[in-house]
Order: C-alpha cells, then structure tokens, then sequence
C-alpha cells in the first residue's frame, strides 16, 4: 500500500509561490507532516524525506522535484558484489551471519556477482570452511591476537579498509550489538549510506540498487529505503528474518587470508573483562520462541512458573519493562520501545497488556498468543491467539498440555 | 569535566501511524518528547558533573520548536543549551546529522565527553553516536549500561553485549552511547525549571558552524526514503471461549507446528 511509489530520483521539492493557491492539500497528503501552509504559500520543513507525495496531488502543479548535483555519483559500476559480515565472539558464529548468508546468495545471484564474507577475530582461522557451506563465495579472514576482543575503532578500521580495496556493492551485516556499533563508523568514514534495522531486502538486477526495507516509528509505518547516489550501500538486517540456506559441505569457494598493517590496529580502547551473565547465555533477539512475562506474575515467582513453559518449548523468557522496573528478571530480557524488538516464530505473552511501548517490540512476530485475565487489554488487539484467564491457571495446564503433545 | 549530551526531539512514537484509508500520517496528538534514551544520557552526564564538577552542554539539531527539549534538560541539570537549526538541514540522515553535529560540536569548542541515547525512537537507528565519534576521530563506546569510574583523562564503563557485558576503558576525549539500564533520571527541580524559562538557548545555523552545502539536509544524506506504507496487518486473531482446559486444547492444537 504505497503512499507515494514513486521514486523520482531527485533531491529538491521546489515550491513555486507564484503557482500556489495554499489549498493545503499537500498537508494532507505528507506522511511525515513536513509541510504546512504560510502566508498562502507552501513551506516545506525539515522532516521531509522527498517521498514525493505532495507532488502528486498538487493540481495546481506549484510543488515539483528539482535534481540537483549530488555529492558522489561517480563510478558506481566499479564496485560489485555482495558482502556479509560475519560476527564472532567468544568462538562463535553468531547465528544471524549464516541468515545473511542466505539473503545473500538471493541478491549475489539475481546480480550474477560473487558473494563473499568477512570473518574478523582471533583464532578465526578454522572457520572459513562452515561459512563456505553457508553460501560464501569466498572468506576474507583477518586473525590477529588484536582483533581478540571486540573494539570498535579497531573493527572499523580493518572493515572500512578491507572495503576500500575490493569495493563491493553491498554490505550486510547482524543488527546486533556489535552490528550496530561498528558498521555505523565504517558507513560515515566510507561515506556510504547506511540503512538500520532491515526486515526486508531485493535487489533490482540492471542497476543494483538495494531496496531495504524496515519498520519505523517503532513498527507503525514501514520504509523502503535506497542509497541512489553512492557505493556501498550498507544495512544492518535484524536477526531472525532471514532464513540460512542448508549447510552443504560441498560447496565449493575460496578462503582469502588477509594481513593488515598494524598501525590499523592500534587503539585506544581497551577491555579489561568481559563477564557472560548467567541469564543472559541466550540473546532473545535469536530465539524462535520466547515467553513473555509482565506485572501479571506478581512476583519473581511468577517467573518460575512461564520458565517451565519456556523449557518444555525450548524457548526463553522475555519481558515487560513492568516486570523488568519491579525487578523479577534483568534488563537484557526487556521487550520493546526502551528494550530489545525480537521477532520470533512464537511469542506468548502472560499477563502483560500490550501497551504500545511493548508492543513495538514485539509485534512483527509471526504468533502471538496472549494469556490475560482483562478481555479489554490491548494485546488482544494484536494478538494471533488469546485466552481470556488467569494466568496462574491457564499457564500450567498449558505447560501440561504441550509436554503431553510433544511424547 | 565538559560534557555535551545530544538530544534529540522525536514524535512520541505511540501516536505515529499512517491513516489505512488515506495513507497519509495521522497527526492529531501527535506529541514531541525528549527522546527517552537522551534522558539518561543527561542524567549520566549531570552525575559526572556532580561527582567530577565541570560543566554540561546540551545540544540538539532541529527545527526551532527543538528549543523545548533543551529547556527542559537545563531544567534537569544541564548548563547551558545549544540548538542548531536552518532550513538547509531538511531532510538529513544519520550521516548528514552526524556531520552536523560534529561541525557545531567543534564550533562549541573543547569537550572531554560526549553523550548520545542508544538510538532516537523515531527511527530507531542507533548510527549517529558511533557516526558523530568517528567524524571527530574519538574513541566510542555504544550502548553503556554504567560507567565505573573516571579520571581526568579516561573513563571505564559497562557496554551492554548480547551475551552479557564488557568492562572497557577509553581514553578521553570521547563518546558513549547509552541504554536505560544506566540510572534513573531524575525529575526537574523547582530551581531547575526557573533557570530553565530564563536561560538563553544559543542558535546556530549552517553558516555559523561553517557547514558545506553538499554534507548537510538531504545533499547529504546517502540514503532516501523511496516509499513509507502501513506494514501488513496480522492476519484473523481468535480468543479462544470454554474452560481453561478447553481453550488450552484449541490453543495446543493450533501451536502443532511450534512443538
Ligand atoms: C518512554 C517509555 C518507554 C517504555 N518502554 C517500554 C518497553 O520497552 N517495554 C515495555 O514493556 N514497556 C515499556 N514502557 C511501559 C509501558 O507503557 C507499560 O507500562 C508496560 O509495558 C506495562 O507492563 P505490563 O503489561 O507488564 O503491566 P500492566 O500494564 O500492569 O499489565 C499487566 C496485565 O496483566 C494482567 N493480569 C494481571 N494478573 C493476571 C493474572 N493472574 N492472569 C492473567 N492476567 C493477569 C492484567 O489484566 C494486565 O493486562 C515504556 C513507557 C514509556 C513511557
Ligand atoms: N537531530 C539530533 N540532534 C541531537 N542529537 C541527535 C540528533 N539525532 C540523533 N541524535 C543523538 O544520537 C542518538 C542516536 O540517534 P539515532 O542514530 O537517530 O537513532 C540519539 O539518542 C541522540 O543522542
């Protein structure tokens, strides 16, 4: 349902005064409120994203598009290829690098160009082989004892100068805590367009343009997003979304050691400990099924009684930022605007209400099941499934139930 | 110490959707809040001015109405207030409002520490700390979740992981991003909000802080918005009627796939 489907390559919405009758119509029509109507005349303000909906419905013809000189048009068929970045910690690939990878042999074949995938770390040496597997082209490995922890201006670094050298068209990498960190730095220093937090991506095939598209507003309205004018175009894709092709050890592709200098991995950041929370040996964003627990529990022995449920589906705990603020389970588990979003295959909600804050963090789910005693609140509203009871009730027969249809 | 907190004035995320009939915004209500993660980055700064004395610098980029936010953190506990606004930052990206922010930060002069939110709840990004830090070339350190200690030239933090935290000293000058988890911001004192209606909220516009016309609004911005659209609605819900054990039933039989 597009409000505008137009992409008119321009980067001025010109208003003509002389043409303008100050109808206000183009008011109405902006999504985002950019424009309002003074002394008769149109004025565009600084939220406007140059969607190109006024243009459209101005009979008059006062509001146009102009294209003017952009910063860095040059060259853009010298870089090719798709690249993900592989995220390790801890001797571990993070299971969304293998999702990008899936995603990315999709764009790297309707392009007809090579996928490759970048795998920093210390020790990372024997992992090229599984990544290969997952879909890559080829492995560029960078293993140095200095690349051991994470730190972000020595991450950025090896990145943004590994992507200088072999240019590719597009760079992914896990919306992730250290997605999110390091790829930020890398788009500003390459001048790249960067766009976060992608549940969708195509490539259109002549031109290879990156069509990336995510939630905004907390979920409420949805963006497609290009970067026309400039080379890579970076996303940071959420976890969960992509699906990972089937491993196949057959496959054949190339694994590339890369030396760097070590001037670029100097820093000034150090990390003097790292400490694995008990609770936290899970990340919820990766989980396919989570229980979630809000004021409805009463307690942090309310929590004991969802964690049964949890392990009979193998699933982990969530919560509201009620539950999480009353101290019964820690900040990592939090759900929503001021927590984490997850989109899990399964979400079952006990004895939370649904207000907006937590739902934006939960509402690209795939089901939703909601357990509250109230038929009014409001995550019936966006609920797949709901049972109307008291959770201490309903919760164990469930957790019952499900132990019986799993035998 | 001289800190500077960056906030920004975002729409209250609750009331923002697109009109399924109109597609256009639905405006009414539509409320402008201090972005709540930029609440605590303030709170954290004030602190480390109560601990470590020093000053802090609260600035934004926005239209004029932005002047609000910053009000109300002086109201909070910040210093003074900086607001950059022109026409020509329409439309910026995060890596035009990190080249912006960078340029009135220089204009503003030294700073030992800068203090963004995690991510403004408009868009949810989260890129214009780390940007902002790379622009100036200080070291960063996003989503902190307490800072340790400090000194006069470094400071040691808890940055929040996937799988728990890191303890991570950084030299300083430089920038953090933060979560919630990190304190609880205080509310505006009787005093605080006096100064607060008094104090001068310094402007700046793009000359001002000598910004090049191509890096800034939407010259600037790499990326475009190409099309915005309601996501898909979920799909018929059922709210399930009879006993518990008849509902847990129909709810089992329909989660199969799950199990
Ligand atoms: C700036 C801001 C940011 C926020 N960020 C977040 C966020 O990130 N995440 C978040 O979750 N919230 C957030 N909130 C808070 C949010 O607005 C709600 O207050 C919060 O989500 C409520 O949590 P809750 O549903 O657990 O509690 P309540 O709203 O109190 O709901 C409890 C529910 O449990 C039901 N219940 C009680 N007892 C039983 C029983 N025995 N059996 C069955 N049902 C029962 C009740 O009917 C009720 O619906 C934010 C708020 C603000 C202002
Ligand atoms: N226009 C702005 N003015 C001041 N600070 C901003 C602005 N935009 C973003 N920030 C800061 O950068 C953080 C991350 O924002 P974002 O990258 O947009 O999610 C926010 O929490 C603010 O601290």
């Amino acid at each position: 349902m597009p409000v505008s489907g137009t992409d008119l390559g321009a980067d001025m919405l010109i208003v003509d005064c002389d043409k303008c009758i100050g109808c206000g119509v183009c008011e109405e029509d902006c999504p985002f409120g950019a424009i309002s109507v003074e002394n008769g005349c149109a004025v565009v303000g600084d939220s406007c994203t140059l969607c190109g909906a006024c243009v459209e419905g101005c009979e008059p013809g006062a509001l146009f598009m102009e294209e003017t000189e952009k910063r860095q048009t040059l060259d853009l068929d010298s870089w090719s290829g798709i690249w993900v970045f592989a995220e390790f910690r801890h001797g571990i690939i993070a299971q969304v690098s293998f999702e990008l990878l899936g995603i990315g042999r999709t764009l790297a074949d309707e392009r007809g160009v090579s996928l490759s995938t970048v795998l920093i770390g210390k020790g990372v040496d024997a992992y090229g082989d599984q990544l290969i597997a997952a879909g890559a082209d080829i492995v560029y490995l960078v293993d140095d004892p200095a690349l051991d922890q994470y730190r972000e201006d020595v991450y950025g670094n090896v990145l943004a100068q590994l992507i200088r050298e072999k240019k590719p068209e597009v760079v992914l990498a896990g919306a992730t805590a250290i997605g999110r960190s390091v790829i930020p730095q890398v788009a500003t220093v390459l001048g790249a367009g960067l766009t976060a937090d992608c549940t969708k991506l195509a490539i259109r095939k002549d031109d290879g343009m990156l069509l990336q598209t995510r939630p905004a507003f907390g979920g409420n309205i949805m963006a497609t997003i290009e970067c026309p004018h400039s080379r890579p175009q970076m996303a940071t894709v959420r976890p969960k979304v992509m699906t990972p092709l089937d491993p196949d050890p057959d496959r054949v592709g190339e694994v590339v050691r890369i030396e760097v200098e070590n001037k670029i991995l100097e820093s000034g950041i150090e990390v003097l400990e790292t400490v694995l929370s008990e609770q936290e040996q899970v990340n919820i964003q990766e989980i396919d099924v989570l229980i979630a627990g809000g004021r409805g529990l009463e307690n942090e022995k309310g929590f004991d009684l969802i964690r049964e449920l949890a392990d009979e589906l193998g699933g982990a705990l969530a919560a509201s930022r009620a539950a999480v603020d009353a101290g019964w389970i820690s900040y990592p588990h939090q759900v929503g605007q001021t927590g984490k979003t997850v989109c899990p295959k399964l979400y079952i909600a006990c004895g939370i209400s649904g207000a907006i804050q937590h739902a934006v963090g939960m509402q690209s789910a795939e089901t939703v099941v909601a357990i509250n005693r109230d038929e009014k609140a409001p995550i019936f509203d966006i609920a797949t499934y709901g049972i109307v009871g008291d959770l201490f009730e309903v919760v164990p027969v469930l957790a019952k139930r499900i132990k019986e249809a799993r035998k | 110490m001289k800190i500077i907190v960056c906030i920004k004035q975002v729409p209250d995320a609750k009331d923002v959707r697109l009109d399924p009939k109109t597609n256009t915004m639905a405006r009414e209500g539509v409320e402008s809040i201090m972005n709540p993660f930029d609440r605590h980055a303030l709170e954290e700064a004030v602190r480390l001015k109560e601990e470590h004395g020093g000053t802090v610098t609260v600035l934004s980029m926005g239209p004029p109405q932005a002047e609000d936010v910053l009000r109300e953190a002086i109201a909070c506990g910040a210093d003074s207030g900086v607001l950059v606004s022109d026409r020509a930052f329409a439309g910026a990206d995060t890596w035009a409002t990190s080249y912006t922010l960078a340029k009135a930060i220089e204009t503003i002069g030294d700073v030992d520490l800068i203090l963004c939110g995690k991510q403004a709840i408009d868009g949810d990004t989260a890129q214009v700390g780390p940007g902002l830090a790379s622009r100036m070339g200080k070291p960063y350190v996003t989503c902190v979740q307490k800072t340790r200690e400090a000194g006069p030239d470094y400071i040691i933090v808890e940055r929040m992981m996937d799988d728990g935290y890191d303890v991570v000293r950084l030299p300083l000058p430089a920038l953090l991003t933060v979560v919630k988890d990190i304190n609880e911001p205080r509310v505006p004192s009787l005093k605080g909000k006096m100064r607060a209606k008094k104090v001068k909220i310094q402007k700046l516009t793009a000359a001002d802080i000598g910004a090049e016309e191509q890096c800034i609004g939407l010259a600037g911005s790499p990326t475009q918005v190409v099309q915005v659209f309601s996501p898909e609605p979920r799909g018929d819900r059922e709210i399930f009627t009879g006993s518990v054990e008849e509902q847990v039933d129909q709810l089992v039989q329909r989660l199969k796939i799950y199990l």
